[in-house]
């Protein structure tokens, strides 16, 4: 693929919303299954608690919070633009979104070690 | 549901459901952040939502809205990059959100009761 | 910026680039070396032109990777250090020869879009009955008015609140379409007429590459615009004819419409009114 006519701020964010909406969809029905499974009782959420607690699991998480985010940051801009009509200063937009979304993941990072 | 008609519909799902995930993600990822300081416990968890019907509506709602918009959004996707288009498909994939919803109000279930 | 003594030009000539050592000049544009390449090297190339100064929209090709009208692209804008260009025909259309893509999909999917004015019926006047007067901004100056039309009737210069809240614009003579340059509707439709029909947007739009159903931002853009012409009378069609994967709801605002549009205009807002129409219409149950 030719990357010139593409590398701009939003199309560069559309990536990022694309790829990041991809694994969280992928990521989602895991998600409920395995709660869902590790709810069944107190000892076995802990059980699944402790697994949870080892540095891999510790980096995919602050991996899905970031991609969260900035899913969560890029389609609030999407939608200021279809249903507000901001049109205007999109790319510091996207700058913005960027930033929430490393944010939360430092927040995260911050916290959880 | 291949019409444009139906197609507006799904949309329309996707952008509703972007609503709501903009306010539930936001308190989704408060909620992680908070949590994970200092460890995550069974006994922490299900203090905050057993028997909490606040957090049951939320979640079932969180579940309802991630699945639809995360299957309509793998929708478009597959229709733009591998070419799965029409009504079959979409009602597929409409069935697999509806599913994947199904999975996490399980897990919110679990979590009240 | 860089301006080397000459241009080494590669152009796309249908199975291969061929390239071409063109004399660099001041002041030249990328049209000027594709004409210097056909007059004074290879009169076999095929490219198209007319007008030369951005009015008329035939020229459009993809210049070092991007869709550009070549008539106002300066070579020393668009250059490497190298006096590397490379010229394709514009992508996501069918190309007749070398750099002559054929615009016939394009302008197609305007029709499609229902690209064209239609109308209200004339019987009903132009302004649809009942409209109050009040719609125009407050404040709003009344010297917009074509002179020789209403001019006498109100002093010029006269502010809108002049004007009797509540007047209905049947006051105004029948055949006279009441359009308050001011308006939001008419600043919407004004911010994308100017529209040349390049099909820079076309060929910058990966939507169009994925679906080729998809009507692409230049024929949404006309759409629009006439959503918000208060004379139109094909509202509804229209909103019908851009609706759904074909239409307005496949585009994911990458703005490289926007971000290419020689005109400068925005055509990816454009579709976010579009999508914004349809979903008012859609949940209160207009469709």
């Amino acid at each position: 693929m030719d990357l010139r006519p593409r590398s701009h701020p939003t199309y560069l964010a559309f990536v990022v919303h694309r790829v990041s909406g991809l694994l969280l969809a992928l990521f989602l029905p895991l998600h409920f299954w395995a709660l869902g499974s590790a709810i069944s009782g107190e000892a076995r959420l802990d059980g699944f608690l402790r697994w949870a607690d080892n540095p891999l699991v510790k980096a995919a998480e602050t991996v899905l919070v970031v991609l969260l985010a900035a899913h969560l940051a890029g389609g609030l801009r999407v939608m200021a633009l279809e249903f507000l009509g901001w049109r205007r200063r999109q790319k510091d937009m996207v700058a913005a979104s960027a930033g929430v979304a490393l944010l939360v993941g430092l927040l995260f990072l911050l916290n959880v070690v | 549901m291949s019409g444009a008609r139906g197609q507006t519909h799904l949309w329309v799902v996707q952008r509703v459901t972007a609503m709501l995930l903009g306010i539930a993600v936001v308190v989704h990822l408060v909620t992680i952040v908070t949590a994970v300081r200092g460890g995550l416990s069974a006994r922490e968890i299900l203090d905050r939502t057993q028997g909490n019907e606040a957090w049951l509506a939320f979640y079932v709602v969180f579940a309802l809205a991630a699945g639809l918009h995360g299957a309509i959004g793998l929708r478009n996707i597959a229709a733009e990059t591998i070419g799965l288009r029409g009504r079959g498909a979409d009602l597929a994939w409409l069935a697999a959100g509806l599913v994947t919803a199904g999975f996490g109000i399980r897990a919110a279930l679990g979590l009240y009761a | 910026m860089a301006e080397p003594a000459s241009l080494k030009v590669s152009v796309w000539r249908g199975d291969a680039f061929r390239r071409y050592e063109v004399p660099a000049g001041t002041n030249q544009t990328v049209l000027d070396v594709v004409t210097h390449i056909q007059r004074e090297i290879d009169p076999s190339l095929a490219y198209r032109f007319a007008c030369r100064v951005g009015m008329c929209g035939s020229c459009a090709m993809t210049v070092n990777g991007r869709a550009r009208w070549t008539c106002r692209t300066h070579v020393k804008r668009v250059v490497g250090e190298d006096g590397a260009l490379e010229l394709r025909p514009l992508a996501n259309l069918p190309v007749i020869r070398d750099l002559a893509a054929d615009l016939t999909p394009f302008f197609d999917k305007w029709q499609r879009a229902r690209g064209t004015f239609q109308p209200r019926d004339a019987a009903d006047g132009v302004v649809p009955e009942g409209a109050l007067v009040n719609v125009v901004p407050e404040g709003a100056l009344v010297n917009f008015v074509p002179e020789g039309t209403l001019g006498n009737v109100v002093p010029e210069g006269a502010l809108i609140n002049d004007v009797p809240e509540g007047a209905l614009v049947n006051d105004v003579p029948e055949d006279f379409a009441v359009v308050p340059p001011a308006s939001k509707a008419r600043r919407e439709a004004d911010a994308g007429i100017e529209c040349i029909g390049c099909a820079v947007c076309y060929a910058s739009c990966d939507v169009v590459a994925w679906n080729a159903d998809y009507l692409g931002p230049a024929a949404m853009n006309r759409a629009w615009t006439l959503v918000n012409d208060v004379r139109d009378g094909a509202r509804a069609e229209r909103l019908d004819a851009v609706a759904g994967d074909a239409g307005c709801h496949s585009c994911h605002s990458t703005q490289s419409c926007t971000e290419r549009c020689p005109k400068n205009l925005d055509p990816s807002s454009a579709i976010a009114g579009l999508k914004r129409t349809l979903f008012w219409d859609a949940l209160l149950g207009r469709r």
